[in-house]
């Protein structure tokens, strides 16, 4: 190393533990506690990345997650690379690697710098502009703007790593372990209260735990050394829950908030196995304070971009936490006290100050008092107006302001530097008072917005509420706290602060200079390469509302959401416009606060844990048997079964036909089940279903449909009569839980008055179901003394038998139209029960079917399924089931809706089947059908429903919903596909055995 | 994400819950003596008021109890939770 840029005996870097890393190719070093940035700076590397339209050079701004520039690529394994990683946030490793982002082909020569000098092509809107006018534009820059935009590169291969969620509980989440927010947790635990506190960094302290100066004073001791005994304390304590590396990501309603803690980001990658890498914390507070501090504005004057250019406060940091120089020629540039304290820092590390520029006339507070009698050069009520060095800042030209601070006079004065530290005053970080829905109000003393009114129980204070000097901060954070928590007194009562106080302010948010505005390039967003003059265009072109200006500007919308803009913006808009800043509103912060990976997000929930799968009792035999499965809402259903390699067409050709000539067997376990009972059940039933119940007998069956209160379909299913007032309902398997819910909501709202208990029962029974001409035979085989006759046993009735000691309820009910049985036994038994059959049944071919066959058996019998042939816009009469429809029932949940205007037009969507003319054709569910392909526009009539091949009609069959469809039947319409039009005949819905003759085997 | 307070089994977080809109909106008694205007005002007119407005909620995770519930939809704040069949709170 050159030159020498690290301070020995910084105690917060472990210089006995020395890492190795990789930026752009080149292998560096650090120390353990350095972050990236800072690493890069003791290396003297300043220059990371282009900007983003422009492809200017940026360096390291800042020490924290409101850096615009610093944003690299870590990493270059396909599955862990990541993108957009903040240096100034993420910890040093071993092994670390790092390329710069947004430059091709490397950030020192960079072909798309070009746009710097292009600049007066790509003004503000550029990208809406090329938008809009003309088309043929965007098409020609299109492929230029997606090459150059773009920041990062996504990992390509699957997360490998693990991720966690965690539920907290807490009296009081505290967030920001700085001086105020480790205040307010001893105050808040003295009083017995169960704390939380978060902290985004590594160590609790913020920003005093690193101050060096003899200036602040807390019980006359060195405000860091009183601060240590505090956080020591607050270690040691019981009630206090400490996360650090724990960053608040997002801060909903009812104090429920997310926070994100790296667990393994800040070990060497072969440290990292098998361990959790990000715990995301659901966090349920009764209170919240925000102690989250402040971040320092940069100054807005032209080049102001430079790399080298950083902000003051940040340039302190690297000096007394990291022990890292960020240059040997410093300048500093202000409007504020604050800086002066990276004045004493510099001073005090024997780092060379060249000279401070204050756009004030003078400050005559203690601590300039000292830099003052250091003999430092202050150049007072002057600016900044130039820049100079492309890859690092090597010069600043400044000049001197005029009275009112609107224009520069006399001669330019060149200084030499290869840092500048600006600062521009203070930035309350409000983001998680307003993500909560807080109103804020502004400060016109200090340009600031602070927090104001809230709905949530919630405090924030010391910076964050706009307190900054160190008095201030920690007198309002106990009286605050105090009052918060209705505390009478603490420990902290006579606490004895003394500090530096600033007395004389001077804001100036767009700063002069000598050259027109239009030749100079002041940035605000340096992420987004927006500038002063951006703004000021947006205004002239009629953009008044501040969220416009920031869309079109695209101000503030990078991956920092603009923390370091944002005010700017505000304050030129307010200037141009003469409006009060108060007045002007802030812009929206969104979660999160800090951008999260999508493992966090996700957490365990990846892979088979995605979503809950239910499986049926049955479901291992399914496996065993090569069953390929569909999802059924949360079900796994088996969808058929394919033998020695048959295609699923072929394996549901051979299970339809096995049904129809001998027998089949079906796993229903997944229809929806509730149990019914109470002396009001039928009634219920009555008032539920479109036809009448009053005469169902016990031991009997019948199939229902259920309508919203809209008339439209909702659900059907059979429901068998158990008993005097017990009922049985099956319910489609999509449907079940709407359904049960639905039924809930009328009793307890509507008809609190009837007597009835509704339980859901669908898990609790396994179905069976066995169709086919041979099903008696098999049935028979089974239940051997039970009487199958159709006198005893016909078709719509229940039996209650016994195998063994299993009790089985026996349906004879058909959705395939054979003669059918449903055996239901308690889940356990469910297995058992089918492999009974399957046995019984082994003499008769019996073939296990899935889905597939089961959707085509019944498609054959026109049966319909809610869900597939409907859609929440069709009613029993869209669906020719008028039959259903009660004349007698008085009322039933959606019969007014039967004849409004609407429902009773003839011109409605309605059921229909339809034959292809080649009976080979199958057509496509979903497919559209129109009468004449010329006319345009083409009118769309309808569309085809379900679809299916049936090898015991050797033909194409289908169902579809088609306008005025009861009036076309034997017309012949059209079915146009992307390279064909099929020709189709509207048939009956009724495609098999009309006469119902199968189901009696 | 709400905490609601279920009268029967006391404060849960809002993902126990459903929502089922406005409250208050009884089915008519006799349906088929109402012409089509009068029909769709029950069936389809809601008030989807900015302030207070007074809901269902069901806790369907839960005890699957239907309540009701007093929320000021411009901030989330429930005001009032009363049991199904009580009139609504003065607020
Ligand atoms: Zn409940």
């Amino acid at each position: 190393m050159s030159k020498n840029l690290r301070i020995n005996n910084k105690h917060f870097v472990d210089e006995t533990r020395k890492l190795s890393f990789t930026f752009n190719g080149k292998k560096l070093y650090g120390y353990k506690g350095d972050t990236l940035a800072s690493a890069l700076l003791s290396n003297d590397i300043h220059l990371v990345g282009r900007s983003f339209k422009y492809h200017r050079p940026r360096g390291i701004m800042t020490s924290g997650s409101e850096e615009p520039n610093a944003i690299l690529q870590i990493g270059n394994d396909d599955a862990l690379t990541e993108p957009n990683v903040r240096a100034t946030e993420i910890e040093l490793y071993d092994g670390l690697i790092c390329n710069s982002q947004n430059c091709w082909p490397s950030v020192k020569f960079d072909i798309g710098g070009i746009n710097n000098f292009l600049s007066p092509l790509l003004p503000a809107g550029f990208y809406y502009k090329t938008f809009m006018w003309p088309a043929s534009f965007w098409e020609k820059y299109e492929f230029f703007i997606r090459k150059s935009a773009g920041l990062g590169k996504s990992p390509t291969k699957q997360d490998p790593d693990m991720y966690d969620h965690r539920y907290l509980h807490c009296d009081i989440l505290i967030v920001g372990g700085g001086v105020s927010g480790l205040m307010a947790a001893q105050i808040a635990s003295d009083d017995n209260k169960k704390v939380l506190l978060l902290e985004d960094k590594e160590l609790l302290g913020g920003s005093l735990i690193y101050d060096d100066s003899d200036i602040s004073k807390i019980d006359n001791q060195k405000s860091s050394e009183w601060l240590k005994k505090l956080i020591d304390n607050i270690k040691k304590n019981k009630n206090i829950t400490i996360k650090t590396r724990t960053s608040l990501a997002a801060y909903h309603n009812y104090n429920f908030l997310l926070a994100r803690q790296n667990l393994t980001d800040h070990l060497s990658v072969n440290d990292r196995n098998n361990k959790i890498r990000q715990r995301l914390y659901k966090i349920r507070a009764k209170k919240v304070i925000i102690s989250t501090g402040a971040i320092e504005r940069p100054q807005v004057f032209h080049n102001n971009d430079r790399p080298g250019i950083m902000l003051a406060s940040a340039v302190k940091k690297y000096i007394d936490y990291y022990g890292v120089r960020c240059g040997l020629e410093n300048i500093i540039f202000t409007n504020n006290d604050s800086a002066y304290e990276t004045a004493l820092s510099l001073h005090k590390s024997g780092t060379k100050l060249n000279a401070i520029i204050d756009i004030r006339d003078n400050s005559s507070s203690e601590i300039v008092k000292q830099v003052k009698n250091l003999g430092i050069q202050i150049y007072w009520n002057h600016t900044v107006v130039d820049t100079k060095g492309y890859k690092r800042i090597n010069k600043v030209t400044i000049m001197k302001l005029n009275d009112k601070g609107n224009d520069v006079i006399g001669k330019k004065i060149d200084l030499n530097c290869d840092c500048l530290a600006i600062s521009g005053g203070w930035t309350p970080m409000v983001h998680l008072f307003t993500q909560s829905g807080g109103k804020l109000r502004f400060d016109n003393k200090d340009n600031i917005f602070v927090p104001d009114k809230t709905n949530l129980d919630q405090l924030s204070i010391g910076s964050a509420k706009g307190d900054f000097e160190l008095d201030d901060v920690l007198k309002n954070s106990i009286k605050d706290t105090k009052k918060f928590l209705n505390i009478e007194n603490s420990n902290f009562d006579k606490i004895d602060v003394k500090c530096s106080k600033e007395k004389e302010k001077k804001n100036i948010w767009l700063l002069p200079s000598d050259r027109p505005l239009s030749k100079t390039k002041p940035f605000l967003d340096y992420q987004n390469d927006s500038t002063a003059k951006d703004i000021k265009l947006a205004l002239r072109e009629g953009f008044k509302s501040i969220e416009h200006v920031k869309r079109y500007t695209t101000t503030g919308m990078g991956t920092d959401q603009g923390k370091l803009a944002n005010m700017h913006a505000l304050g030129i808009v307010a200037d141009t416009t003469n409006t009060n800043m108060g007045d002007l509103g802030t812009t929206t912060f969104r979660p999160p606060y800090t951008p999260l990976t999508f493992g966090t997000i996700v957490g365990r929930n990846v892979g088979q844990f995605f979503d809950i799968f239910r499986k049926t009792p049955m479901h291992e035999w399914h496996v065993d048997n090569n069953a390929k499965f569909e999802n059924v809402g949360q079900w796994k259903r088996a969808w058929y079964y394919p033998k020695d390699g048959e295609t699923m067409h072929d394996a549901v050709q051979r299970e339809s036909k096995a049904a129809r000539e001998s027998s089949g067997i079906l796993d229903a376990s997944t229809l929806g089940k509730i149990d019914i009972q109470g002396t009001d059940a039928n009634e219920f039933l009555n008032r539920v279903y479109t036809n009448a119940w009053s005469k169902l007998q016990i031991g009997k069956c019948r199939y229902g449909l259920m309508l919203n209160e809209d008339g439209m379909v909702y659900d059907d299913g059979v429901t068998t009569r158990l008993g005097e007032n017990h009922y049985l309902m099956t319910t489609t398997t999509g449907g079940a839980a709407n359904v049960m819910s639905k039924l809930e909501d009328y009793l307890q709202t509507e008809w609190p008055e009837l007597d009835v208990f509704l339980t859901s029962v669908t898990d609790h029974y396994a179905t069976a179901s066995v169709c086919g001409p041979n099903a008696k035979k098999i049935i028979n085989k089974i239940f051997k003394d039970l009487d199958l006759s159709d006198e005893s046993f016909p078709h719509m009735s229940f039996k209650e038998v016994k195998l063994g000691e299993i009790n089985c309820r026996v349906m004879r009910i058909s959705f395939t139209g054979e003669l059918s049985y449903e055996i239901n036994v308690e889940a356990s038994y469910g297995k058992y029960i089918w492999e009974k059959c399957i046995e019984a049944g082994k003499e008769f071919n019996i073939t296990p079917y899935g889905t597939e066959t089961m959707h085509l058996l019944r498609a054959e019998k026109g049966f319909i399924i809610v869900g597939q042939d409907t859609d929440g816009t069709m009613t029993p009469v869209d669906l020719q089931m008028d039959w259903i429809i009660s004349k007698k029932k008085y009322d039933f949940i959606g019969k007014r809706s039967l004849y409004r205007s609407d429902t009773v037009r003839e011109d409605r969507k309605q059921l229909v089947g339809l034959l292809t003319d080649d009976p080979n054709e199958i057509l496509e569910e979903g497919a559209q059908i129109v009468k004449d392909e010329n006319k345009k526009p083409v009118d769309m009539l309808g569309h085809v429903t379900s679809s299916y091949f049936s090898p015991t009609l050797k033909k194409s069959i289908a169902l579809a919903v088609l306008k005025e469809g009861k009036q076309l039947k034997g017309q012949k319409l059209l079915v146009p596909m992307i390279d064909k039009t099929i020709k189709v005949t509207v048939s009956d819905t009724i495609f098999l055995d009309k006469e119902n003759e199968r189901i009696n085997g | 994400m709400f905490l609601i307070s279920c009268p029967y089994c006391g404060e849960r977080d809002q993902s126990e819950f459903v929502s089922g809109g406005e409250a208050h909106i009884a089915r008519p008694k006799q349906p088929t003596e109402l012409n089509d205007d009068q029909w769709a005002e029950y069936l389809f007119m809601r008030k989807n008021i900015k302030g207070i407005q007074f809901e269902r909620w069901n806790h369907v995770h839960g005890c699957r109890k239907w309540f009701n519930v007093a929320r000021d939809t411009s901030n989330d704040k429930i005001e009032k939770i009363y049991k199904m069949g009580e009139q609504p709170p003065k607020i």
